[in-house]
């Protein structure tokens, strides 16, 4: 079907303004992303995966700047012994990073990949992301695997004894980049990958993970905080039976945040876990969007989205479940909350079930509501000043998603982030 | 110490008067005990001392010390001194009960300029306290109140009444829902803190615990207003004969 001229020329213009990356193997794969660019157009506003969040500025042939946002906290993660890996502006810094060598995992950049001629990354690169337009298009993932010119590849064999930290740093701030990374957790294997970071100033992240039978992921990211950063990531797992992935997001500031996650669940016995904590002040918009196909039997998924917003700030929340016919003994549960700090911020939620097996049980929920009045009053009456009251039950109010996250390290590093952040605006 | 004069107080959304013209002053080291029927205004009296929202004071005045209760918020209240155990203490999921008393040990103690306690030193504490209200740990890490039963609910109400130490202490039906023996532990709670700088303010519908917290006066409030004040006696009177004459014989 021939598209809108109107998504065409944009389509076009956006197009024209990239390079298409010298990269050997996935070359094939970057002309094939090109043509379901093509093909699908580049979102705007008319479409209704888009209705709530507006795509434009993700989209223009021109990126928006956005400041570098200065401070002097902690870094994330810091106290956590890892395997850095450092992208500045979406380009490796061999420099900045730590030797990519760690038992049980192999590390490469795509770049390095590229030249040898069989990989697994041609099995996986850019796969995930073809099979992720159905039945809703996700053209913009297209987009990252035919023009992303750096990323890593990540073979899990083992059990690595740190995770792998992927740092973003943001330096230019009229940067416009776009990483795609490729995991492969082989059968029994198990890793955890950090992420953390502004990036850039229009960030486009393509990830694709792979999870063979028996395999875990375990999986935490921090957004960055510059207040006028853009950014769409896509996740695309695929999970084998009796494998586990589990993923948690913070996401504090960013004027625009698009995320959206598409698991399918293939094996049987299998578990995939996705939460999302995320503050929002003033000119913040923040839109999770996930996709989870149960495909198999006697899986277990779980949704976890908790938004706190104030000021004008907006979130979003479209999630959905597909329970496709055989997947019997289905647990899917999804929860999608907001903690609204005054009347002009905004939660629009679209929470979908579709089941086409006999045997399930699945739930979701949806609900905005302010802080209780009746908890803020008692907190008071011991003494806690309003402030630091509102702060402890919005805390209270992430706790769900935070404690998604099963590493204590990991999960104690975001609650004193969530802390510190909460008690230096005031 | 606690010194309430003719207190008007109504609803803030409605046309309702509740509080009539209260009179009545704690002096430090005294026990005050308040009964009175159901709806006369005992909880409102104790949620405007300490500042919650929703009433409008018409007219009179209170203050803790000679300092002006209706002019600070609850936070104010509370550092100067001020502590009410709620009748229906409020359940807070997500906040850690440990968190939420150090938390407000803290903040008091930052109000008045004394130095911050240290963890080793709060942890102590709560747990020479706890245990003295048979409150284990356990109900130390859980959420503020969440799934506790009605009397632990009450017992944590005078854990944190002892870990901090108010002036003026109010305890609204503090032994309802109490069985027997929480009944004698949360008296000797409140015994172990009776001493010459502190007041207590205790509402309560029985005379069963006057007998383990001995009241120096007890008030008789119905409709909004104190209609009689007197000794221990005057609870035995209504344990044994309802308010029936009391009002009576006021009116
Ligand atoms: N927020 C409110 N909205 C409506 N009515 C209220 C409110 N607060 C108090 N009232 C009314 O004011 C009156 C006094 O209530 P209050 O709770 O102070 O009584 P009480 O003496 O504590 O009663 P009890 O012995 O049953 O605890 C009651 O009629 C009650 O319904
Ligand atoms: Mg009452």
């Amino acid at each position: 079907m021939a598209l809108p001229e109107i998504k065409q020329t944009a389509t076009e213009a956006r197009l024209a303004t990239l390079e298409l990356p010298t990269a050997g193997c996935t070359k094939p794969a970057r002309e094939a992303a090109i043509a379901r660019v093509r093909e699908m157009g580049l979102p705007d506003r008319r479409d209704e995966y888009w209705k709530y969040t507006r795509p434009d500025t993700l989209v223009q042939a021109e990126g928006t700047k956005a400041a570098l946002f200065d401070n002097d906290e902690p870094l994330m993660f810091d106290q956590i012994d890892r395997l850095k890996i450092v992208f500045v502006d979406g380009i490796f810094d061999a420099e900045a990073s730590d030797d990519l060598s760690l038992e049980g995992v192999k590390i490469e950049r795509l770049e390095d990949i590229c030249c040898t001629d069989i990989h697994w990354a041609k099995d996986l690169y850019g796969v995930l992301e073809t099979r992720g337009h159905d039945p809703v298009p996700r053209p913009l993932a297209a987009l990252n695997t035919a023009f992303a010119a750096d990323g890593v590849a990540i073979h899990v064999t083992g059990k690595p004894s740190k995770p792998i930290s992927l740092i973003y740093v943001h330096k230019d701030e009229a940067s416009d980049a776009f990483l795609h990374h490729i995991v492969r957790v082989e059968s029994g294997a198990e890793a955890t990958i950090l992420e953390n970071g502004p990036a850039a100033a229009r960030f486009n992240k393509c990830m694709e993970i792979d999870i063979a039978d028996g395999g875990t992921l375990h999986h935490v990211r921090s957004q960055g905080r510059d207040h006028e950063r853009r950014a769409v990531t896509h996740m695309f797992t695929r999970l084998g039976s009796e494998s586990v992935y589990k993923s948690f997001t913070l996401t504090v500031n960013g004027v625009l945040t698009r995320n959206e996650q598409v698991i399918e669940i293939l094996g049987d016995d299998a578990v995939a876990h996705v939460a999302g904590a995320c503050v929002g002040d003033g000119d913040f918009h923040h839109d999770d969007t996930v996709f989870i196909t149960h495909d198999a039997v006697n899986c277990e998924s779980r949704q976890v989205f908790k938004k706190v917003l104030r000021n004008g700030a907006t979130g979003v929340f479209q999630g959905k479940i597909l329970v496709k016919a055989g997947a019997q003994k289905t647990d899917g549960y999804q929860i999608s909350q907001s903690l609204l700090l005054d009347d002009d911020s905004q939660f629009l939620a679209k929470p979908e079930l579709e089941i086409y097996a006999d045997d399930v049980a699945c739930s979701h929920g949806s609900t905005s509501g302010a802080i209780d009045d009746t908890a803020l009053f008692y907190l008071r009456s011991r003494g806690v000043p309003q402030e630091v009251a509102t702060d402890l039950l919005t805390l209270a109010f992430l706790a769900e998603a935070v404690e998604e996250i099963e590493d204590e390290d990991l999960s104690a590093d975001i609650v004193s982030r969530l802390e510190s952040w909460l008690s230096r605006r005031r | 110490m606690l010194e309430i004069k003719n207190l008007h107080v109504k609803l803030e959304e409605e046309e309702k008067q509740i509080l009539k013209g209260v009179d009545l002053k704690v002096d430090s080291g005294k026990v005050h005990a308040i009964m009175g029927p159901n709806g006369s205004g005992k909880s409102t009296l104790s949620y405007v001392l300490s500042g919650r929202d929703g009433y409008e004071v018409t007219d009179g005045a209170a203050s803790l010390d000679g300092n002006d209760l209706l002019d600070m918020e609850p936070e104010e209240r509370a550092a100067a001194g001020l502590f009410l155990a709620f009748q229906y203490p409020v359940e807070i999921p997500g906040v850690g009960n440990m968190t939420f008393l150090r938390t407000a040990v803290n903040a008091q103690r930052k109000a008045r300029g004394e130095e911050e306690l240290s963890a080793a030193d709060f942890l102590k504490i709560v747990r020479e306290r706890a245990k003295s209200l048979k409150i284990n740990a356990d109900m130390l890490k859980r959420p503020v109140n969440v799934g506790f039963s009605g009397g632990e609910k009450k017992r944590n109400e005078i854990l944190q009444m002892a870990m901090l130490e108010p002036k003026m202490c109010i305890l609204d039906e503090t032994d309802s829902g109490l069985d027997v023996d929480a009944m004698k532990l949360v008296a000797e709670g409140v015994n172990a803190l009776r001493d010459e700088g502190r007041g207590f303010l205790v509402i309560t519908h029985y005379q069963r615990l006057l007998d383990h917290i001995k009241p120096d006066v007890v008030h008789i409030m119905a409709d909004g207003r104190i209609v009689k004040t007197g000794g221990p006696e005057l609870a035995l009177e209504v344990e044994n004969n309802g308010y029936a004459d009391i009002l009576a014989e006021v009116q």
